[in-house]
């Protein structure tokens, strides 16, 4: 009796080595609650970090320096005949404009190296900007007007702080004596920062300062539209097909595990695919967003048909026996009844797919879409590149400008995608029914 | 074959041919939609008017009466249609006068003599007790099937088209070299005085190179997603699920070139700052930057899957458990997570398979030059880099060089394939154990 008393008094509930052993229990439970914490903070201190890197180097971006410089439209340089033709207004040396304007500011400027370094502070694309300037107004021939005109990529880089003064000068890209043509229009109040419009409005370029993203986002439009066209439709129709008509068989087995097995092939087959089959067989043109659209639609096909056949199913089987009950074909019943109670959950899942297919980069670049193209596409068939491949594209660039307009170009993309979905989850939210 | 080929230059015969044939094209299609619309109208009211002065009871709807006759005018055209696009792209008529005729007259007179004829014998043949709900009922099952098989035909595309170009490929490298050999330059295969030697197609650095990142993508996806699982469906309030769940779901919606990008200008950057920090070197390309933010990416991927599978573990093991007095994380560790292992393993395949084809990440912050070796922290390629840069701007395909990367892609595919059954197989097993 004793004996099994002092037992329980050494094992028990209140012995001493329960307790401590409790203690140790109950602080294993806490710790790998925290664990689980952690990971949780940690993924999310990770997407901060990416988000945080991407904005703090692309803000800058949508940002533009300009250097204002007193043009005098010499009729002499521009219009030597005096006839104001339209044609030798087109072709007239604005760029003579901007040089002698900045001669005219630093007349001490001697020697062709060092005038090259001078007339590099401004864009060599800012004599487009005087001529389309004179051809709205012609009046503006003889008279001298103060216009702003965009800086070179370097004085852009210096002016947002990217560039280190205190760098010897051999490291530095703008040299001592730029700086001090600089420190002299900075001091007159001739450098100014503005909205970069023209990064919503450019096509590519060469030259930093003057690139912009309007050629990808049209090409990705236009991509966008040939995939929704063809994956919405097919992708609906197999959803239906596989939900509400087929019968169990080999046939649809075979779709089924098809479907399944698409929806993980890496993207970049599909690329291959697109360039066997469209460029090297259909003989497509290369670089369209017609066959950018047909690669995209194939690889959102899966995704769109899981989703779609997810929401049909979700329909419960009461409104097709209501229907079928009301003398309704099989077919009725589908198309008017139970695809229109699904179709919310169906573009939720078409959304989410296209969203994939505009941030996808891989497929595209197989099929040439990787080409340097200035020009802002006219059509599908023109030759484009879209807003992902822009951004592969510029993050190759050797030029630091390029960096900034990487992540400003990133920015736009997270933005249409944020769009993108948050549309989704509107649908969802507003028009999802539960049965 | 040719047959099947001539047919899919039909699109290239719209987009691309000259002005003439697209002019003809286009007015001709207007033509044949207003003609069928004009079907439409008439054929619902000729329904109409027949029902009305017959006592017999209209059995389709009006509408459809409308839509047999718009299908009897398009579908002779349409058939049409595709024989005149084979015959454009045979090289036999390609400048002959006659030819010319006929395309330009004939076969649009052809083709509005055929809709014509269509109209007359559709409309002509309404009656009310004309079954055309049948008729049109099968058309549409004709397309949903259709439609269905175009995920098929994708998958057999993407095999013949990797399988032929493959078959050509180890027709100039031998097999052997290919799948066992160490040294990988395709490069020197543009060399015109290399005869006979086409370059070195050893894959095997390739194949390390990949399983190199993915195994450190999975070394941070693996416990940083299963532990956020763990805690989200075991510790988090609803609130906190509700908010986290959906942040962690942004980190799988950003496209991969913007990880990439990140990989190259952030994380790569960063290793070799802390390597020079601590006196290790650490190329800015290493491996362990890449597979690092390839982990990030890959986190929700396991954390949702994962998610999934504990929450489908059954409360009665939890119940159990918990009545024997074990702790919530002794039962997570000791039940839920044994448990559940079968799927886990199955949603870590999934994600490898992911990692494997991953492409944009690699592209931009791996290296492209192949080394064999596991120190993550050198410069290593994948398997999908390759692909990339050997397919990249290059047109011809007939050398090895652009060969070889359909023989890789072949092998991607298989592997993910593979990958993939396995998984799903292994999940479904786990599934069926507790259902």
């Amino acid at each position: 009796m004793t004996d099994q008393v002092q037992e329980a008094a050494g094992n028990g509930w209140q012995s001493e080595k329960f307790i401590k052993n409790l203690a140790k229990r109950k602080r294993a439970e806490r710790r790998f609650r925290l664990t689980g914490l952690l990971a949780i903070l940690t993924a999310l201190t990770l997407l901060g970090i990416l988000l945080f890197s991407i904005v703090s180097k692309g803000h800058s971006a949508f940002i533009q320096t300009t250097i204002t410089l007193d043009i005098t439209f010499a009729e002499s340089v521009i219009d030597p005949n005096g006839n104001r033709d339209a044609a030798e207004l087109r072709g007239a040396n604005y760029a003579k404009l901007v040089q002698d304007a900045l001669r005219e500011k630093f007349p001490d400027v001697k020697g062709r190296r060092d005038l090259r370094k001078l007339f590099s502070l401004i864009s060599n694309d800012a004599d487009s900007a005087l001529r389309e300037m004179v051809e709205n107004d012609p009046d503006l021939i003889g008279k001298t007007v103060p216009v702003a005109l965009v800086a070179g990529d370097d004085v852009d880089m210096l002016k947002k702080g990217y560039i280190d003064r205190s760098l010897a000068e051999d490291d530095r890209r703008v040299k001592d004596q730029e700086l001090a043509w600089l420190d002299v229009l900075e001091a007159e109040g001739d450098i100014e920062t503005r909205f970069n419009s023209g990064f919503f409005t450019n096509g590519d370029s060469r030259e930093p300062e003057k690139a912009g993203i309007a050629g990808a986002m049209v090409g990705s439009f236009y991509t966008l539209i040939v995939t929704m066209l063809i994956s919405f439709p097919i992708g609906v129709m197999t959803a239906i097909y596989l939900e509400e008509f087929a019968t169990k068989n080999k046939l649809t087995d075979l779709i089924e595990v098809n479907i399944n097995n698409l929806a993980a092939v890496p993207s970049i087959v599909f690329g291959l695919l697109g360039l066997a089959i469209f460029l090297n067989f259909a003989h497509l043109p290369r670089s369209a967003p017609i066959v950018g659209g047909l690669t995209l639609a194939l690889m959102t096909l899966p995704t769109i048909i899981i989703a779609a056949r997810a929401a049909i199913r979700a329909v419960p089987d009461s409104i097709r026996q209501a229907a079928l009950g009301l003398g309704a074909s099989n077919q009725q019943a589908a198309f008017h009844h139970i695809l229109p109670l699904s179709m919310p959950g169906i573009l939720t899942g078409t959304i989410i797919g296209l969203s994939q297919a505009l941030g996808e980069t891989a497929p595209l670049l197989m099929i040439g879409m990787v080409a340097f193209i200035a020009d802002i596409p006219g059509g599908f068939s023109d030759p484009a590149t879209v807003m992902p491949v822009q951004i592969f594209l510029w993050a190759d660039s050797p030029e630091r400008a390029f960096v900034e307009k990487t992540s400003g170009a990133i920015m736009v993309l997270l933005g249409f995608l944020i769009i993108m979905n948050a549309f989704a989850i509107v649908l969802r939210k507003k028009f999802e029914r539960r049965w | 074959m040719t047959c099947v080929a001539r047919l899919f230059h039909l699109p290239s015969v719209l987009f691309t041919n000259e002005k003439e044939t697209v002019m003809s094209f286009y007015p001709l299609v207007i033509v044949l939609l207003l003609m069928s619309a004009a079907g439409y109208w008439f054929g619902s009211k000729k329904a109409l008017r027949t029902v009305r002065k017959s006592s017999n009871f209209l059995t389709p709807r009006p509408h459809q009466f409308g839509l047999y006759v718009v299908i009897w005018s398009l579908v002779p055209p349409v058939i049409l249609g595709v024989i005149w696009a084979v015959l454009q792209t045979t090289p036999l008529e390609t400048d002959t006068g006659a030819m010319r005729q006929i395309d330009q007259v004939v076969f649009p007179v052809m083709l509005l003599l055929a809709t014509g004829a269509g109209l007359y014998f559709s409309i002509l043949r309404i009656n009310p007790d004309l079954r055309v709900r049948k008729t049109i009922e099968g058309l549409v099952y004709v397309l949903l099937i259709l439609a269905s098989i175009i995920s098929i035909l994708t998958t057999l595309g993407i095999v013949l088209s990797l399988l032929f170009e493959t078959i050509q490929f180890f027709g100039k490298v031998p097999m052997s070299e290919f799948f066992f050999g160490l040294n990988w330059s395709p490069q020197t295969a543009l060399r015109a005085d290399q005869v006979g030697s086409s370059g070195a197609f050893g894959s095997i650095p390739l194949f390390t190179g990949t399983l190199l990142i993915t195994f450190i993508a999975m070394c941070v996806a693996v416990p940083l997603g299963l532990l956020s699982a763990v805690y989200m469906t075991e510790y988090a309030s609803n609130r906190f699920r509700a908010v986290v769940k959906p942040l962690l779901e942004i980190l799988a919606g950003i496209p991969t070139v913007v990880y990439g990008f990140f990989a190259a200008l952030t994380v790569g950057v960063f290793f070799r700052d802390l390597g020079d920090s601590l006196g290790i070197d650490v190329v800015s390309e290493s491996a362990l930057a890449a597979g690092v933010v390839m982990g990030m990416m890959i986190i929700p991927f396991v954390s949702s899957l994962s998610d999934d599978i504990i929450m489908a573990v059954p409360q009665s093991l939890r119940d159990g458990s918990y009545g024997l007095g074990a702790t919530k994380s002794e039962t997570i560790r000791k039940v839920i997570l044994p448990a559940a292992l079968p799927g886990i393993v199955g949603a870590v395949l999934l994600a490898v398979s992911r990692a494997i084809g991953e492409t944009m990440i690699v592209v931009m912050a791996a290296g492209f030059a192949a080394n064999l070796t596991a120190n993550p922290l050198e410069a290593v390629t994948t398997v999908t880099v390759q692909i990339v840069g050997l397919l990249v701007g290059d047109q011809e395909f007939d050398s090895a060089k652009t060969l070889a990367a359909f023989a890789l892609a072949l092998v991607l595919f298989i592997v993910t394939l593979c990958l993939n059954v396995i998984a799903l197989m292994v999940v479904r097993k786990y599934r069926e154990e507790y259902d």
